[in-house]
């Protein structure tokens, strides 16, 4: 069998690209990251008949080949190099049937690339409400193309689009415009000095301005060779070829293009005046906000509870089953409880991803964006920040993720950078706890001390998000080459198919990246927990022993495990890093203790609760009775560890630090770089640390 | 000479000959060329972005960017 054919999708944002590849290959893709980059690479198989086999390229949407943000420019870089091995035997433009003439002028840019290009116009389905009538073979024509008339919403054309694909032998890969007609002195110039290399590619090369990947290199030696022109000047040859390429469509539709102007779609314009009103707007967008984080909190609070106890029962089992030893501890306690952690994130970001793909299905988000622009732009984030911090809310790792929308680097960065701030739902077991040891129960103005200590926190977060992005905005010097421009997609009900595909690609791209990282650190913080080199932790058994009957104790059998576990945990590798770091965190008012907690809850903070469960012998009982164990701790002078003090201090720690290995790895994944995590992990810890060490300091 | 900033909402007008050369090439080609209708549809509050309808493209600036455009009233 030979070698697949290799085609790549193309288009405008909001023409339902993504769906014609959904329909081409259903679940057969593959996601991964464009080399050096975190573009998404989407590929998938197809096949058009017994020995025609094709591998489909999602490239990333884009407006035309003059690039302005990092999905564009990887399309431009792919179609430009003939030696990549992504490099497409037939590229497909997908319009769709409103913005047709718009559409169009991407697919001019590629046939002047000289490839084999087929159109598919999209939402055909929309056409007779739109009065809009298209003459097929009159613009295979005019066009010089083939055409697949295509509704992706009803799986109808599919098939032509298969039988263009099959006969894509045929289809014509001469260029829709003269390039030379922008400026024929200067194009004669450089066909002198280049005369093998293709004007079109050349010009591309000469005028992207893409910040992240010099393409040029890759096609043109040097680049100053060309620099005759200055900036200025290619920018005004470039506002002449796009008036050339729109007279060039224009003329190409005059007979085969009709639309009555009579049939506007009136309810575009009312849901328009209602979701981007100034009272209603808002008022729209907080519910569905609300309603989205009650799913997220209490719906999936179900699914966490049950994944939770299945995989703590399967780690009783595997320990109750397998013989005991070293590698049985490795897999129930490390392995096991590892993968449980992963899991366990699973039904937050899949409700996450459920909604935000709804969302921006129906064409809704581009309006939360218009709403909140102005409110984000004095701190350096854009409109598009909202959703991801909002997002921030469940939890930093989807919305880390959420940020790829935004197209400015700098505005992405920051956005980033200050997600973590964000309450998340791992810090809520941490503050529940603390917050009914320290805060009293009494009410203010009919309101519960703790309930509003509570509320701060979460409002804690995001003024802390807020002023760190305000302060990265005058720090980072990074140029901002993009500038804000989002299209208002018409309202559509979204796709089931779509959706249910985005939520499943999402969902296992961060159970296999993020995953492998949480699974790995799990087991070496297991490994430093049930580890030690001191005699102590070798005889633990002995020593516990000879201590409960110097005390006179008589204990059950599953006291005398927690007790043991709870000397083992002391005299471990991570029980001696506790009373190392110790010093570092007396002046917070820690002792080694909450120390050890503190550093195995950077695992997930909510891992704090655990440790402290273990280390003060209470295991499996209520929290409640943590809760009560905890009170009676002291210090040697008899007072307690928990108090006022030191709680406002663990709490502040919490809302400040970044504590989470699991965001670092996504961070890591999405800036492509450890620099950026490292800052984030050090500006994070060290306001903890100073906000945490003022509070202890000045209310003790 | 007028701008895309002084329409009111639901007033219509046709973008002008004279292209400001630090327009970004992308505004053109989403539509914003000489001769082209274009239409304010809302302003976001604080009155910044503001939402146009231009060639049957539906697009959301910010001011800086708008101010740009200039028009024949």
């Amino acid at each position: 069998m030979s070698s697949p054919l290799k085609v790549a999708l193309i288009g405008n944002p909001n023409t339902g690209k993504t769906s014609i590849f959904n329909a081409l290959t259903g679940l057969r893709q593959k996601v991964g990251n464009y080399p050096g980059i975190t573009v998404e690479k989407k590929t998938g198989a197809c096949s058009f008949g017994p020995d025609l086999n094709a591998t489909i390229y999602d490239l990333p949407g884009t407006y035309s080949l003059n690039t302005t943000s990092l999905d564009e420019s990887v399309a431009v870089e792919i179609l430009l190099n003939r030696r990549d091995p992504d490099f497409p035997d037939v590229v497909v433009v997908i319009a769709e049937v409103e913005n047709l003439k718009r559409n169009l002028l991407l697919f001019t840019q590629i046939k002047d690339l000289g490839l084999r290009t087929i159109l598919v116009i999209n939402m055909s389905d929309r056409m007779k409400r739109l009065g809009i009538e298209i003459d097929v073979p009159s613009l295979e024509s005019s066009l010089d193309t083939r055409i697949a008339l295509l509704s992706s919403r009803n799986d109808t054309g599919i098939e032509d689009l298969k039988a263009i694909l099959s006969d894509y032998k045929s289809i014509s890969d001469q260029p829709s415009l003269d390039i030379t007609d922008i400026d024929k002195a200067y194009f004669e110039n450089l066909k002198t000095t280049f005369p093998k290399i293709d004007g079109y590619k050349l010009w591309l090369a000469i005028t992207q301005d893409v910040n992240f990947m010099p393409i040029e290199k890759k096609v043109i030696p040097d680049r100053s060779a060309f620099s005759t022109k200055s900036k200025a000047e290619l920018q005004k040859m470039q506002h002449r070829e796009t008036v050339l390429r729109y007279k060039y469509i224009n003329n190409a539709l005059k007979e085969g293009y009709q639309k009555d102007l009579s049939k506007a779609d009136g309810i575009q314009g009312v849901l328009d005046r209602i979701f981007t009103h100034k009272i209603f707007g808002y008022l729209i967008f907080f519910v569905i906000l609300f309603t989205m984080f009650q799913a997220i909190f209490d719906f999936s609070s179900y699914p966490m509870d049950a994944i939770d106890h299945f995989f703590a029962s399967a780690s009783e089992w595997i320990k109750a089953t397998l013989p005991s030893g070293v590698l049985t501890d490795l897999l129930a306690e490390g392995i096991v409880a590892g993968i449980g952690g992963v899991v366990i994130f699973i039904p937050q970001i899949a409700f996450l991803f459920l909604f935000i793909s709804i969302l921006e299905e129906s064409g809704y988000m581009s309006r939360v964006v218009f709403l909140m622009d102005r409110i984000m732009k004095p701190f350096g984030l854009s409109g598009k920040s909202v959703v991801p911090l909002m997002s921030g809310m469940a939890c930093a790792i989807p919305a880390v993720m959420a940020t790829r929308t935004i197209e400015n680097w700098k505005e992405r960065l920051i956005t980033i950078m200050v997600v973590p701030f964000t309450t998340c739902s791992a810090r809520l077991p941490v503050y529940l706890i603390i917050i009914a040891l320290v805060i009293p129960e009494g009410r203010f103005l009919g309101l519960g001390y703790q309930a509003l200590v509570l509320t701060g926190l979460y409002l804690l977060g995001f003024l802390a998000a807020v002023v760190a992005a305000a302060i990265l905005n005058r720090g980072l010097n990074i140029e901002r080459r993009s500038f804000f421009m989002i299209e208002m997609p018409t309202f559509k009900p979204p796709q089931f198919r779509n959706v249910a595909i985005t939520v499943f690609e999402k969902t296992k791209s961060f159970v296999l990246e993020a995953g492998k990282i949480i699974l790995a650190l799990s087991v070496v913080i297991w490994f430093l927990g049930s580890n030690g080199y001191s005699d102590s932790f070798k005889n633990a058994e002995a020593e516990v022993i000879q201590q409960i009957q110097q005390q006179g104790l008589n204990l059950s059998d599953d006291e005398l495990s927690q007790k043991l576990s709870s000397y083992k945990l002391e005299h471990s590798y991570i029980g001696v890093l506790g009373k190392i770091i110790e010093p570092v965190v007396k002046p917070l008012g820690y002792d080694w203790k909450i120390g050890i907690a503190v550093i195995t809850s950077f695992a997930a903070r909510e891992v704090f609760v655990g440790t402290l469960a273990t280390i003060y012998s209470v295991g499996e009982e209520s929290e409640s009775t943590i809760v009560g164990r905890m009170a009676l701790e002291t210090d040697e002078l008899g007072k307690p560890i928990f108090n006022l003090a030191s709680g406002v201090s663990i709490l502040l720690f919490y809302a400040f630090a970044m504590q989470c290995m699991s965001t670092i790895a996504v961070v890591r994944k999405e800036t492509n770089s450890w620099k950026w995590p490292m800052i984030q992990l050090g500006y994070m810890t060290l306001l903890a640390y100073l906000s945490a060490l003022i509070a202890y300091q000045t209310l003790i | 000479m007028t701008n895309l900033l002084e329409l009111k909402i639901g007033q219509k007008a046709i973008i002008a000959d004279s292209i400001d050369e630090r327009l970004p090439v992308k505004l053109m080609e989403l539509g914003c060329l000489p001769g082209n209708e274009v239409q304010l549809l809302q302003i976001a509050p604080l009155n910044d972005p503001l939402y146009y309808l231009v060639a049957g493209n539906r697009i959301s600036i910010r001011r800086e960017i708008a101010s740009l455009i200039s028009l024949d009233l």
